[in-house]
């Protein structure tokens, strides 16, 4: 077998990323060998991979190149006692016996690098350009934010890296996704990927890597970054990327594991030509103009049944495709709404600001930057769950959490909480909630839960309003509101 | 891993597109650490309508499922294909899989093959005219045969060749174990390590 190094053909960042970690080469169909830079490990998918090892007397090959958090099943109160549910506890203590057993180190609740596995590992400075990341949850693509490959596996998977620090792969296609011109005051990053998705439907990135590029990507921080890759699995693709550039650089240094002194330069000398070169050519190429966006939201059960907050709930009977309108049939009986209802008028029972997608600094203060001084509608229960414990604390230094309690707001403890409700924060049946998550699928935040997903700005706007809202609908309303998005215009948009 | 090369059993008409793995397997069952013993998280939410296919005594004990396409979108929970196996599947036919779905099937014995949108209509409605219906699924072949319909799938040859062999993953990859090492020993300095922890 041969090692690939194709340096004089043009090539996409994902295939330099790629070619960088090829083992060995797939020869007669067979995967290449890919090389894993980094794994991170949560509760819910390694107990049996790690059963698998000790059946088969392998050790973990480098404990060095992995780490692992507690964050689906902990509670987001009273994290000083112990786990009520057993089978919870039961899964976080065979997490620590693990860990303990093979070496492995470990982030508990409680200590104050725990948080959910996609927060603590770019907190820690791990997250790096040009490395490749690996998960058992689908929701690694959120890595690819720094220029990483980074893409979720299951519990097979897991078990194999841990034993070989490799994985057997076919190479991805590549899509760049363009998102040229300015966001509106109010739009987001959480926006432009609800668009994306509704654009190209949940199995339009099936096969690919997306590469995200275009000024209004550039123009965003590495939080609003990770918004965006974190939900290229909801367009069904395995990895997003963004190229690295200064805006990477300087969330990076500093970070506890980011490279020191001489390291630091080569790693961003060699950071810089991860760049897509100007005449490769991608698999396929979507556009997306960023001048005419306005805040999104779903009215599904799908990530890709969405429209823009100032459209009405779609007619089924008008979609051609017999699958996509049966679907959508469903859907809308399933969330109990009917064709043509404005979405502005759906009035929601809980606010769940918090996952994977949106819980990082700039989402909080996002949130916060709207509610601060305002009191909750009536009815609503507002539940913002930080990404990890040192989110957490940040939060806490700037006063979010006051602003947050003085709405009427519960702050909680860092965890993947009502996303998935593998913990007690869950939907009752029927229970409505804008969720600033990224799954609206039947029962997901709870049995017979409702889900509409949006942006940190749309929920913290329908938390006060008690319906799907906008900040321009609050300053329609006469609210006071933060300085920059006092240039909204016509504030019924 | 067990061998797999031909299926032959209840096929059930499985009419919806987009099934995520949510459904296939509420995250309420994740909190297990077996492996085994996932038959009764299978579509949970579902099985409690009385209508819902598998309900009906015509696919009590069934072998393969012919769905919609976008079959196993979301979470990467490999819970989703040992419910479907636990349940008694041995393959999924559908227009198009989710690609982790897809790779965590081959890895556990379960067949996923590809035909396009018309061809599921054309066995959803020979099976739909005959409930309980046998079909047969032939790895070796290439073919699904429900009653006189006889259809090429698609399933890539390396994962056909793992399926019919019955091959371990790891126990592949460390036929490369020199190649890993070799691969190591030139790694850069700069990139992440987590331990020791700072």
């Amino acid at each position: 077998m041969t090692v690939a190094y194709t340096e004089h053909r043009p090539r996409t960042l994902a295939e330099k990323v790629w070619d960088a970690h090829v083992v060995a080469k797939g020869e007669n169909g067979e995967p290449d060998l890919i090389y894993i830079d980094l794994h991170l490990v949560h509760e819910v998918t390694s107990p049996q991979a790690f059963d698998g090892l000790r059946m088969a007397g392998r050790p973990v090959r480098r404990p060095d190149l992995t780490i692992a958090t507690e964050d689906h099943n902990t509670p987001t109160l009273e994290i000083d006692k112990p786990i009520a549910e057993p089978t919870s506890r039961k899964q976080i203590e065979t997490l620590r016996a693990n860990c303990a057993e093979f070496g492995i180190r470990l982030h508990s609740l409680g200590d104050i690098e725990q948080g959910i596995v996609h927060v603590v590992g770019p907190q820690l400075g791990l997250t790096m350009p040009g490395i490749t990341v690996v998960c058992g949850d689908s929701h690694t693509s959120t890595h690819g934010a720094f220029g990483a490959m980074a893409f979720g596996i299951g519990t097979s998977e897991v078990e194999h890296v841990l034993a070989t620090q490799t994985l057997p792969l076919k190479p991805f296609k590549t899509m760049a996704i363009t998102v040229e011109g300015e966001l509106k005051p109010g739009v987001t990053a959480k926006d432009i990927i609800l668009a994306v998705i509704a654009k190209i439907g949940t199995g339009g990135g099936q096969g690919y890597v997306l590469e995200y590029r275009g000024s209004a990507i550039r123009s965003l921080s590495m939080d609003g970054r990770m918004t965006i890759c974190n939900m290229s699995i909801e367009a069904g693709a395995r990895a997003g990327m963004v190229a690295p550039d200064e805006t990477t650089f300087a969330y990076l240094q500093g970070r506890p594991h980011a490279p020191q002194g001489a390291e630091w330069d080569a790693a961003v000398e060699y950071w810089r030509t991860l760049q897509t070169d100007d005449d490769a050519v991608f698999d396929a190429e979507v556009f997306l103009d960023a001048n005419e966006l306005e805040p999104f939201v779903t009215w599904g059960t799908n990530p890709g049944q969405g429209v823009s907050l100032s459209q009405t709930v779609p007619d089924p009977a008008t979609i051609v495709d017999p699958n996509e309108r049966a679907a959508a049939e469903r859907a809308l009986e399933y969330m109990d709404l009917a064709p043509g209802t404005p979405m502005k008028q759906i009035p929601v029972d809980v606010v769940f600001m918090g996952s994977c997608t949106n819980s990082r600094l700039d989402d909080l203060r996002a949130f916060a930057s709207i509610i601060k001084g305002k009191k909750k509608a009536d009815g609503v229960d507002v539940i913002v769950v930080p990404g990890s414990a040192r989110v957490r604390l940040e939060a806490e230094a700037e006063g979010i959490h006051t602003v947050v309690e003085e709405f009427g707001g519960e702050w909680r403890f860092a965890g993947c909480s009502m996303c998935l409700g593998m913990n007690p924060d869950q939907l009752q049946p029927g229970q409505r909630c804008a969720s600033t998550s990224n799954r609206n699928f039947e029962g997901r935040q709870g049995k017979g839960g409702r889900t509409h997903l949006v942006s940190p700005l749309v929920a913290a706007s329908t938390a006060i309003r008690g319906t799907l809202s906008s900040v321009a609908d609050l300053i329609a309303d006469g609210h006071e509101v933060d300085p920059r998005f006092r240039t909204i215009e016509g504030a019924t948009v | 891993m067990e061998k797999v090369s031909t299926i032959t059993g209840v096929a059930v008409p499985f009419r919806r597109s987009n099934v995520d793995t949510d459904q296939i397997i509420p995250a309420v069952y994740l909190k297990r650490v077996t492996k085994t013993g996932y038959d009764d998280a299978l579509f949970s939410a579902w099985r409690q309508d009385p209508e819902f296919i598998l309900n009906q005594p015509a696919y009590a004990n069934p072998r393969i499922l012919i769905a919609g396409p976008d079959f196993g979108t979301g979470s990467s929970r490999e819970h989703a294909v040992w419910a479907l196996r636990d349940f008694g599947f041995r393959a999924v036919i559908s227009p198009k899989f989710a690609d982790i779905f897809r790779g965590n099937a081959g890895k556990q014995g379960l067949l996923t093959g590809v035909v396009d949108e018309p061809t599921v209509e054309r066995l959803w409605a020979e099976l739909e005219a005959s409930p309980g219906m046998e079909a047969t699924v032939d790895l070796v072949a290439r073919t699904v045969t429900v009653g006189n319909a006889t259809v090429p799938f698609e399933i890539d040859d390396y994962t056909r060749w793992r399926l019919l062999e019955g091959l371990d993953d790891i126990g592949l990859t460390l036929r490369d174990e020199q190649a890993i090492t070799d691969f190591e020993a030139r790694r850069e300095a700069w990139r992440p390590t987590t331990l020791p922890a700072r």
